[in-house]
C-alpha cells in the first residue's frame, strides 16, 4: 500500500479546496477506501477526511415537506429516523437491508452511491482486463462469468450493475444529491450521478475534483412505498435484483407509480413506460402486469443473466404488491 | 445409564470468545521476519524474468528471495509419502509454472506492511504455455503413479452383474449430478511461524495433524525428527485443508534456513485459493435400478473430479453406492480431470459429501418413480451388513434413526408437497447421513497429580472441536475427578503422537489410547493401595473399597510418590484403519428438512431441519449436537449458495475472497435445527463405544434439500448450488 498523506478539513470549503488538490480523495466512514487500497484499485497520495465537518449530518424536515439528509449521516441513523421511517419506508428497508450492521454504523449516506462496481474482474486482487479498473483495457466480464450483471444498459466495455441499495429508493422518490465545489451549489438527480458505460465505461460516477456531496433532499413523504431485495442469502449480500416502489394510490387504482430497480444496470434504473402505462390500472389487474412488462422491453440479457430478467420483472410485481400493502 | 453423556460446557470456550487463545497466527517471535508470497499470475508456462530493484529498495524490505535462492530439497524427500504431504511438487524448486497463485518469490520484511508493499512492486515477466482447464478435459483412468491418494480407496469396485440386472430391473433411474469446486476459508488462514536454532527447528503452524507436518520438514532439511518441533495448541478451523502438509509449511522454514531469521508467514485470503486444497468438482453418473417391490437391484456410479498435473487426487464420491443399501449388483469407477490448478484436497465431507448428494437425489428420483415413500424405499435396502465385505457393522442403528428422525419432524404428516404459505411453497425431503469409520493410531499419556488434579499430554490438535473437553470428560470418569479437575496438554511434538485431527477420527482412534492410559493410571493407583483392582471404584476424586474410601491426594501423599503416570496407544497397522477387524464401522443417519421456495423470485429458504444419528455412544451432549448444527449449515451452504468458479479465458478461480464466494449467515439458518441421537454403545468400535460424529453432518444435507425443492415446486436440480437462476418461473 502506497503511503498517503491525511488531512482533516474542518469545514465544506476547506474540504473542498483539499480535493482539488491531484490524487486526493476523501474519507467519511472509510467502508470503501480501505477495499480499494487494499486490492490495490486506488493509490491516492491524499487523504482528506470529512467527517469532523459541521453542519454535514443529520436528518431534518424541509418546508415543502421533504427532507434533508446530511451526507455524513450514518446509514442506520437515516434508516432508523421517525421522518424517514415514517416518510419514506422504501428508503429505510433498503437502508436496513444494506450491507451489515456493523457496516451501516460505520458508512455514511453521502458515501454510500460512491462504493464502485463489485463485478470480481474489477475487484481482483491482479487487475485483469477490465476498463472501470484500467481505463481502455477492456472487459472480461461480457465474455466470461457475468450471471449477476446487468439487464439494461450494458455495452461491450461494461456489464457491471451498481451495487448500492439506498440510491434505488432514493431514485423511486426522486430524490438529489446536493453537491459543492468551487463554482458554487448544484442538485443532481440520484440517478444521474452514475455514469453509464455508454457515456464512459472508465468512469464511476460524474463527481470531479473538488466536488463534494453534502446533502440529500427527497420530496413529499411516500408512504405507500416498498423495498424488496432478491438475494440467495438473507443478509449481508448484494441484491441480484431489487425493485424500490412508490405509489400514489386512489383506493387500489394507481393514481401514480415509480419504480427502480436495482442492480441491473450502472445506476438505478427506471421503469418509466411501466410508470406511464400503470396510471389508471387497478393493482392485481392483468393491464398492471402488462404495464409491468411493458418496463422490460429493453431488457438485455447476457449469455448467462437472462434469470434475471424474469426475477426483476416478478420482484416489480411483488414490491407493488407490498407497496400497495402498506397503505 | 444412557449413552448420551453430560453437556459439559467447551473448557476452551472462554478463551475463544475473549479472543487470548493464541492461534499460530497470532504467535511472534523477536527478529522474525514477516514473509508475503508474489504469485504466478498465469496458469501455465515459465517464469522469463523477476524484476526485485523495486521491492529492495522500499524500506522495511530485506530480501527478496526467488527460486534459486531457496535451498535445493533434500534427498529424504523422494521417500516422503503423498499424502500425508499433500503434494511433491513444490514451487520455487525450478521456474516451472503450474498453476495460477504459484508462488514464485518470497518477499521478507521487518512488518507485514512492508513485506506487502515489496511483493506488490516485484515485477515478473513469463513465458507462457498453453494451459489445461481442469473443468473441460475428458475424464481419464487414475493412475497409481501419480502420488499416493489412489491408494486410499477403490477406484474401481464389482459386485455380481451390475450391466444384467439393470436389463431385468423393474425400475430404472439415471442421471448426472454435479457440483462445483468449493473453498473451505477458514476463519483463521493457514499460518506458520518458522525458526531455527542450530540444525533444530521449531514451527508454529496452524495444523490438523502435528507429527505429518514434523516428519515432513525432517524430509526436507534431510534431519531427525527429533529436530522438529511442531507447535499448533488452536487450530482456527480447518475444514480438511490445513490436513495434509503444503508446500508453503516448506517454503517458509526455507525462507527462515537462509535468513537465519525467524520468519512468520500468514496466508492470505487471495493465498487459500492458490496454494491449499480445495474441494474439487465432480461430476457423477448414478444408475439405479430397482424390482417391483422397490429393493436394488443393481447399482451403477461413476465420478470424476478436477485435479492438478502432478497428483491423481481422488474424490471418493462411489463410496456411498458400496456402502449405504443392500444391493448384490454393483459397478463403481473413479475418474480424474487434470488440469492447471491447485491439487484439491479432502475437505469436508470427503467421499460421502459429494457421493450423497448424487445417491441421495437418485434415490429420491427413484423413490418417485416406484412410488414409495423414501424411507420405505431404504428400509427395502437396508443393509444388514457391509455390502462390500459381507461383515456385520460394528453397530448400526439405522432404522431407530429413521424412525427417531421421522417421529421429531413429523415426516409421515408432512404438509403435500407444494402447499402454499404465502408466495412460499413449501417443500420436504429427507436423504441418508453417513461417514465411515477412520482410526490412526495415537499415543497419549495422562498423569495422576498428588493434588488430585490429573493431566492428559497428546500432540493432537483442537480445529474448534473441543477434544480438550470431552477427553477431559472420560479421563474424569475412569479416574473419579470432576472433568474441571482434568487438565490438557495438546498441540505440541513434544508430547506423545497423536493421530490427525480428520474424518471424525479424534475420539475413536486418541480417546481409546486415552481410555488405556487413564485406565493403567487407576490400576496403578489401586495398586498403590494394595487392593484388587476389580474391587475398587473411583468416586470424587477418592478410590473406593466397599465401604473403605481413601482420597487421590492421601494415597499419593502416603505413598510418596508426586504423580502417578499411564501411556495409551492405539496401534493401527498401515497408518489408519476403518474399525476393528472384522467389524467395519460406519455412522449413520438421516438428515430432513423442510425448505421454502418462491419461484417467481428464485427464492429457496431453509424452515427447518432435523437430523436424527447412530454414530454410537456421545461423550457430550452439547459438543455433539453443536457439531451436527455446524455440519448442517455446511452442507446448507454446499446446497444452496457455495461456490469457486474456475475462470475459463484467465485460468484461474473467479473470485478469491469471500464476497463473491456466498457462504450462509446466521439469518440464513433457522432456530429449528433438531438434533437427535440413536441411544447407543457400540462395543465394537472400541472402549469408549463411539464411532464418529462431525464429519457426517454434512453428508446428505445437499440431496435432501434438493429432493425438498422438489417437493415444493416439482424441478429436479443436479447441479449444485441450487441457486435463483435453477429455480426461478416465469
Amino acid at each position: 500500500m502506497r503511503n498517503f498523506s491525511y488531512a482533516q478539513a474542518t469545514s465544506r470549503a476547506d474540504a473542498i479546496a483539499l480535493l482539488q488538490q491531484p490524487e486526493t480523495m476523501s474519507i467519511a466512514g472509510g467502508t470503501e477506501l480501505l477495499n480499494w487500497k487494499r486490492i490495490g484499485i486506488v493509490e491516492p497520495a491524499r487523504v482528506v477526511d470529512i467527517t469532523g465537518i459541521p453542519d454535514m449530518e443529520g436528518v431534518e424536515a424541509l418546508p415543502n415537506g421533504g427532507v434533508r439528509i446530511g451526507a455524513l449521516t450514518k446509514l442506520n441513523d437515516v434508516a432508523q429516523h421517525a421522518l424517514i421511517r415514517d416518510a419514506y419506508p422504501v428508503f429505510s428497508q433498503a437502508i436496513l437491508k444494506a450491507a451489515s450492521a456493523q457496516i451501516r454504523n460505520l458508512a455514511t449516506i453521502g458515501g454510500n452511491p460512491l462504493q464502485r462496481v463489485r463485478c470480481a474482474y474489477f475487484r481482483a486482487e491482479e487487475p485483469t482486463p477490465c476498463n472501470k479498473r484500467v481505463a481502455g483495457s477492456g472487459c472480461s466480464a461480457v465474455a466470461g462469468i457475468h450471471d449477476k450483471h446487468a439487464i439494461f444498459g450494458w455495452t461491450e466495455d461494461c456489464v457491471a450493475v451498481h451495487p448500492a441499495d439506498p440510491p434505488v429508493a432514493l431514485a423511486a422518490l426522486d430524490a438529489a444529491y446536493v453537491i459543492e465545489n468551487a463554482k458554487g451549489v448544484r442538485r443532481v438527480p440520484v440517478q444521474d450521478i452514475h455514469v453509464m458505460p455508454s457515456e464512459n465505461p472508465a468512469w464511476h460516477n460524474i463527481l470531479g475534483n473538488g466536488d463534494l456531496i453534502t446533502a440529500i433532499e427527497i420530496g413529499a413523504a411516500a408512504t405507500t412505498s416498498a423495498y424488496l431485495k432478491i438475494r440467495e442469502r438473507e443478509s449481508f449480500e448484494y441484491a441480484t435484483v431489487s425493485a424500490a416502489v412508490a405509489l400514489d394510490l386512489d383506493g387500489d387504482v394507481i393514481r401514480r407509480a415509480r419504480i427502480a430497480l436495482g442492480s441491473v444496470a450502472m445506476r438505478p434504473w427506471r421503469l418509466n413506460a411501466t410508470e406511464q402505462q400503470l396510471v389508471g390500472q387497478r393493482i392485481g389487474s392483468s393491464e398492471a402486469v402488462a404495464a409491468v412488462d411493458a418496463g422490460f422491453v429493453d431488457a438485455r440479457p447476457l449469455s448467462s443473466n437472462a434469470y434475471k430478467i424474469t426475477i426483476a420483472r416478478n420482484a416489480t410485481l411483488r414490491a407493488i404488491e407490498l407497496a400497495a400493502r402498506a397503505a | 445409564m444412557s449413552n448420551l453423556g453430560e453437556p459439559v460446557p467447551r473448557s476452551d470456550g472462554k478463551i475463544k470468545v475473549n479472543g487470548s487463545a493464541r492461534f499460530a497466527a497470532d504467535q511472534s517471535l523477536p527478529g522474525q521476519l514477516h514473509a508475503v508470497f508474489v504469485s504466478s499470475t498465469i496458469p501455465a508456462g515459465r517464469v522469463a524474468n523477476i524484476d526485485t530493484g523495486l521491492a529492495l529498495g522500499l524500506p522495511g524490505v530485506v530480501r527478496v528471495l526467488v527460486a534459486g535462492d531457496l535451498p535445493p530439497l533434500h534427498a529424504d524427500f523422494n521417500e516422503t509419502m503423498v499424502p500425508p504431504l499433500a503434494t511433491k511438487s513444490i514451487p520455487m524448486q525450478s521456474d516451472e509454472i503450474l498453476h495460477e497463485g504459484q508462488p514464485i518469490a518470497i518477499v521478507l520484511a521487518e512488518t507485514l506492511e512492508a513485506a506487502e508493499a515489496g511483493a506488490r512492486a516485484v515485477r515478473a515477466t513469463y513465458a507462457p504455455a498453453p494451459y489445461i482447464n481442469p473443468e473441460a478435459a475428458a475424464p481419464d483412468a487414475v493412475d497409481p503413479e501419480r502420488g499416493g491418494y489412489s491408494y486410499l480407496d477403490a477406484s474401481e469396485f464389482l459386485k455380481g452383474d451390475p450391466e444384467a440386472a439393470m436389463t431385468s430391473a423393474a425400475h430404472v433411474v439415471q442421471a448426472e449430478y454435479a457440483q462445483p469446486t468449493r473453498h473451505a476459508n477458514p476463519m483463521e488462514p493457514s499460518a506458520i511461524l518458522a525458526s531455527w536454532s542450530g540444525d533444530n527447528l521449531t514451527v508454529y503452524d496452524s495444523v490438523q495433524h502435528l507429527p505429518a507436518v514434523q516428519a515432513n520438514l525432517a524430509a526436507t532439511f534431510g534431519l531427525e525428527r527429533a529436530a522438529v518441533r511442531v507447535i499448533s495448541p488452536h487450530t482456527g478451523g480447518g475444514f480438511g485443508v490445513k490436513g495434509y502438509v503444503w508446500p508453503h509449511e516448506l517454503l517458509a522454514a526455507m525462507a527462515a534456513r537462509v535468513m537465519r531469521r525467524p520468519v512468520k508467514l500468514v496466508l492470505t485470503r487471495r493465498d487459500m485459493y492458490g496454494m491449499v486444497g480445495t474441494q474439487p468438482r465432480v461430476t457423477q453418473e448414478i444408475r439405479l435400478g430397482a424390482d417391483s417391490t422397490g429393493k436394488l437391484v443393481s447399482m451403477t456410479h461413476v465420478v470424476s473430479n478436477v485435479t492438478g498435473l502432478t497428483e491423481d487426487y481422488i474424490e471418493f464420491a462411489t463410496v456411498p453406492s458400496r456402502s449405504f443399501y443392500a444391493c448384490d449388483n454393483i459397478s463403481n469407477l473413479q475418474l480424474v480431470r487434470r488440469g492447471n490448478m491447485t491439487l484439491p484436497t479432502y475437505m469436508r465431507s470427503p467421499a460421502e459429501g459429494p457421493g450423497s448428494w448424487a445417491l441421495g437425489s437418485a434415490m429420491d428420483e427413484l423413490a418417485r418413480a416406484v412410488g414409495m415413500d423414501p424411507i420405505d424405499l431404504r428400509l427395502a435396502s437396508y443393509a444388514e451388513v457391509d455390502p462390500v465385505s459381507g461383515d456385520p457393522w460394528s453397530s448400526k442403528k439405522l432404522r431407530e434413526a429413521y424412525a427417531l428422525g421421522s417421529e421429531r419432524f413429523g415426516w409421515r404428516s408432512r404438509p403435500a408437497g407444494g402447499t402454499l404459505d404465502g408466495h412460499w411453497r413449501i417443500g420436504c425431503g429427507m436423504a441418508d447421513c453417513s461417514q465411515g469409520v477412520t482410526r490412526f493410531g495415537s499415543t497419549v499419556r495422562v498423569l495422576l497429580k498428588a493434588d488430585g488434579t490429573a493431566r492428559f499430554e497428546s500432540s493432537l490438535c483442537d480445529v474448534g472441536q473441543g477434544p480438550a473437553t470431552i477427553f477431559a470428560q472420560v479421563v474424569g470418569e475412569i479416574l473419579g475427578l470432576s472433568p474441571d479437575r482434568v487438565h490438557a496438554v495438546t498441540g505440541d511434538t513434544n508430547l506423545p503422537p497423536a493421530g490427525p485431527t480428520y474424518g471424525s477420527a479424534t475420539t475413536i482412534s486418541t480417546g481409546t489410547a486415552l481410555h488405556q492410559a487413564a485406565t493403567a493410571v487407576r490400576d496403578r493407583l489401586a495398586r498403590l493401595c494394595g487392593w484388587p483392582v476389580a474391587e475398587i471404584a473411583m468416586r470424587g476424586g477418592s478410590i473406593v473399597r466397599g465401604t473403605e474410601s481413601r482420597t487421590i491426594e492421601a494415597v499419593l501423599s502416603e505413598a510418596g510418590v508426586s504423580e502417578l503416570s499411564g501411556d495409551g496407544a492405539l496401534e493401527i497397522e498401515n497408518y489408519a484403519d476403518a474399525g476393528l477387524p472384522g467389524f467395519p464401522a460406519r455412522s449413520f443417519g438421516a438428515i430432513f428438512v423442510e425448505v421454502g421456495v418462491d419461484p417467481e423470485l428464485g427464492l429457496l429458504r431453509l424452515r427447518r431441519a432435523t437430523g436424527a444419528y447412530s454414530v454410537g455412544r456421545i461423550l457430550n451432549a452439547r459438543t455433539a449436537r453443536s457439531q451436527m448444527i455446524g455440519g448442517i449449515v455446511w452442507g446448507w451452504g454446499q446446497a444452496a449458495m457455495e461456490a469457486s468458479h474456475f475462470e475459463p479465458s484467465l485460468g484461474r478461480w473467479h473470485a478469491k475472497d469471500l464476497a463473491n464466494v456466498v457462504l450462509p449467515v446466521n439469518a440464513d439458518i433457522p432456530p429449528e435445527i433438531d438434533i437427535a441421537f440413536v441411544d447407543e454403545f457400540d462395543p465394537n468400535a472400541g472402549p469408549l463405544g463411539v464411532r464418529s460424529v462431525g464429519t457426517m453432518a454434512a453428508t446428505g444435507v445437499a440431496a435432501a434439500v434438493a429432493n425438498a425443492v422438489y417437493d415444493a415446486i416439482g424441478i429436479r436440480v443436479r447441479e449444485l448450488p441450487i441457486t435463483p437462476d435453477k429455480l426461478v418461473q416465469g
